[in-house]
């Protein structure tokens, strides 16, 4: 071709007037394709003409013949109804890190995919119980990628199935993958990739342990002084001085919920108090499993300080299951029974501020706590104490000394102690480029 | 009158009622109270049948799942505190629901508020090739982390280098505290908007 071109030009340099120009044309194509033109200048015109026409037409004629045939007949195509090749590399594998009851299809896309002709534009997954017949299509996949990974979670445990995945075109024409199996799903007791998370469990298990057992041998654990825990004896107190209940309300969540757990704990010591001083005690709730739990609290509270009498069941009383219809409930107590002492602790949403401020407009000292945190900003706005996030769980340790809740408290001091090592060491490994930690930590 | 109308009026008249609250306690407002925490108790209590009690229990008793015998037990020793003899047997169920929520929930808190935070903590304080406002946002989470947790540490006083440590811990709480305020409030007064916007375009028509 590169030859040809040469011819060309060296036709027309000779044809017309061979200017400065042209000389140095051809000069620079003797050096790019190394071909001595010179000598060629003294051919016959016809000669040369013949020549070139001889190389360029058949040139010409074959690229145009090819041109179009790729237009006409795209490469390697064939009729449209023709099958496209079959996906290949079908795996069957029981789900990794579950519960049962899934199996992954993975497989690779046919050589007609995206990638190649393009003419599939969908891969249907088949799935049966048995190997040669029963087949029943579990779904439809787009065409497009590489790869593709399908989750199939229709299937029982212990259960033998055989897959099959064909790859479509838009006329219908299919081919098949053959048939893959069997395979069966099965629950995993341990998730491969939580090794971190069970490390973490035994740390922090291991020291809560061996401080439970130490509190119990009867050593002395200290605990610092927490603000708002140390006025409740102050404000159950006030509330007997005044003749005025005392309120308390153990948040809105269920008792399945760690706050409201630590809400009902400290709500035996609060009772323990009002039995002390013979102070009526009030407790609104919003879940009724919260009524029993708080019912079955104050009783014993009452019970243990000898004020069996004392206590009767209206104390405790549920109000409703609704938000909003709760918070009106509540309200309506506070106006009306007028406590000198309310305490708002457990989990809390937007009735937070409409509690408080109702609780502030009466003059009671308010006593709350929570871990919500997009609610404590209107508890320390509103209230005297406020307990913040951890604060209300270590309130049942430090209120009733129990050697379990002491110990329980200092093993989490422990990991505390182990989260800021690991920051420390984990930001100077990362400011030197060592990213280790950061993935060991990382839970999938 | 159609039914929509009065459906206006009703709702319409009832929030005036709770507004009236904000004067001081009145009959109006006793009245939308009972009325409201009579209302959504007895909703709660159909929800809650129809939600939890039949798809979760009674449908699968149908279905000879005997294994959801044991929970229809549990439910019935929550029932016996109607009976004084044998309440006692209610806190089983107390139990096993406290037990086995803080059983599960031990795994999420560990790996949502432990190891997780930890982890979105460890950030580069290398300032090669970074603006200057990023590296000062990593030390600041670096230094707001430390020292909070220092401030949630329960065995040691407030005092000396710790208590300066936890000081600088409840600054930056009070930040945050503050601008959740403000974010909530944002929130709220959208509420309130909605109510008024009730009032003047669903009942009076004004806008």
């Amino acid at each position: 071709m590169l030859d040809s071109i040469l011819e060309a030009v060296t036709f027309v340099s000779v044809r017309y007037k061979d200017t400065k120009e042209q000389r140095l044309l051809r000069r620079e194509l003797h050096v790019i394709f190394g071909i001595c033109a010179r000598q060629r200048l003294g051919f016959n015109l016809s000669v040369i003409r013949i020549r070139a026409l001889r190389v360029l037409l058949p040139v010409v004629v074959v690229v145009l013949v090819i041109l179009g045939a790729t237009t006409v007949f795209p490469v390697g195509s064939s009729s449209s109804n023709a099958p496209p090749r079959p996906p290949i590399g079908i795996a069957l594998q029981d789900r990794p890190n579950d519960a049962g009851g899934a199996i992954e299809i993975t497989w690779e896309a046919s050589k007609d995919d995206s990638r190649g002709r393009g003419t599939v534009n969908s891969y249907s997954i088949y799935r049966s119980e048995q190997p040669q017949s029963g087949f029943v299509k579990i779904k439809t996949v787009s065409s497009g990628k590489e790869e593709y990974r399908y989750n199939d979670e229709e299937v029982e445990n212990d259960k033998r199935y055989y897959y099959r995945v064909t790859a479509e075109t838009s006329s219908d024409a299919f081919s098949d993958s053959g048939v893959v199996g069997p395979v069966t799903a099965s629950p995993q007791w341990f998730h491969s990739d939580r090794w971190n998370m069970l490390i973490a469990l035994l740390i922090v298990s291991a020291s809560v342990l061996t401080f439970i057992t130490l509190a119990r041998k009867g050593k002395d654990l200290y605990i610092r002084p927490i603000a708002g825990l140390q006025a409740v004896d102050e404000a159950v107190g006030r509330a007997t001085e005044m003749g005025r209940p005392v309120l308390y309300v153990p948040g809105i969540l269920d008792m399945d919920d760690v706050q409201t757990i630590a809400g009902v704990a400290i709500l035996g010591r609060v009772a323990r108090k009002t039995a002390e001083y013979e102070t009526s005690l009030l407790v609104p709730v919003s879940r009724s499993v919260v009524m029993s739990a708080a019912q079955e609290t104050v009783k014993e509270a009452y019970w243990d300080m000898g004020k069996a009498d004392a206590y009767h069941p209206d104390m405790v009383r549920y109000i409703t299951d609704d938000q909003f219809g709760f918070a009106a409930g509540v309200d309506g107590i506070m106006l009306r029974e007028k406590p000198a002492t309310v305490f708002f602790q457990g989990a809390f949403y937007a009735e937070s501020l409409i509690l408080a401020e109702t609780g502030h407009s009466i003059g009671a000292v308010q006593i709350a706590g929570t871990a919500m945190t997009s609610q404590l900003p209107f508890f320390v706005t509103a209230c005297d104490y406020t307990l913040i996030g951890e604060e209300l769980f270590a309130a049942g340790a430090y209120l009733t000394e129990d050697p379990r809740l002491v110990g329980s408290l200092k093993g989490q001091d422990v990991a505390k102690g182990l989260a800021i090592a690991f920051i420390v060491i984990g930001i100077i490994l990362e400011t030197a480029g060592y990213h280790w930690l950061t993935n060991f930590l990382k839970v999938n | 009158m159609s039914l929509e109308l009065f459906g206006t009026w009703l709702a319409a008249l009832l929030t005036l009622c709770i507004f009236s609250f904000l004067y001081k306690d009145n009959p109006f407002y006793k009245f939308a109270e009972h009325l409201f925490v009579g209302v959504s108790a007895g909703y709660w209590l159909c929800y809650n049948y129809w939600n939890m009690v039949k798809p979760n229990l009674i449908d699968n008793l149908e279905a000879h799942n005997w294994e959801y015998l044991l929970p229809l037990i549990l439910s019935a020793f929550m029932l016996m505190r109607l009976i004084p003899k044998v309440g006692w047997l209610s806190r089983w169920a107390i139990a096993f629901m406290i037990g086995s929520g803080a059983g599960l929930m031990i795994i999420t808190y560990l790996q949502s508020n432990f190891l997780e935070q930890i982890k979105s903590t460890l950030v580069s304080l290398d300032p090669t090739g970074l603006p200057w406002y990023v590296v000062l946002n990593s030390f600041l989470i670096f230094v707001g982390v430390v020292s909070g947790l220092v401030y949630f540490f329960f065995s040691k006083a407030h005092t000396g280098v710790t208590g300066g440590v936890a000081r600088v811990g409840v600054v930056f709480l009070m930040v945050c505290f503050g601008a959740s305020f403000g974010y909530t409030v944002m929130a709220r007064i959208s509420l309130l908007i909605g109510r008024m916007y009730f009032l003047l375009h669903d009942w009076l028509g004004l806008v």
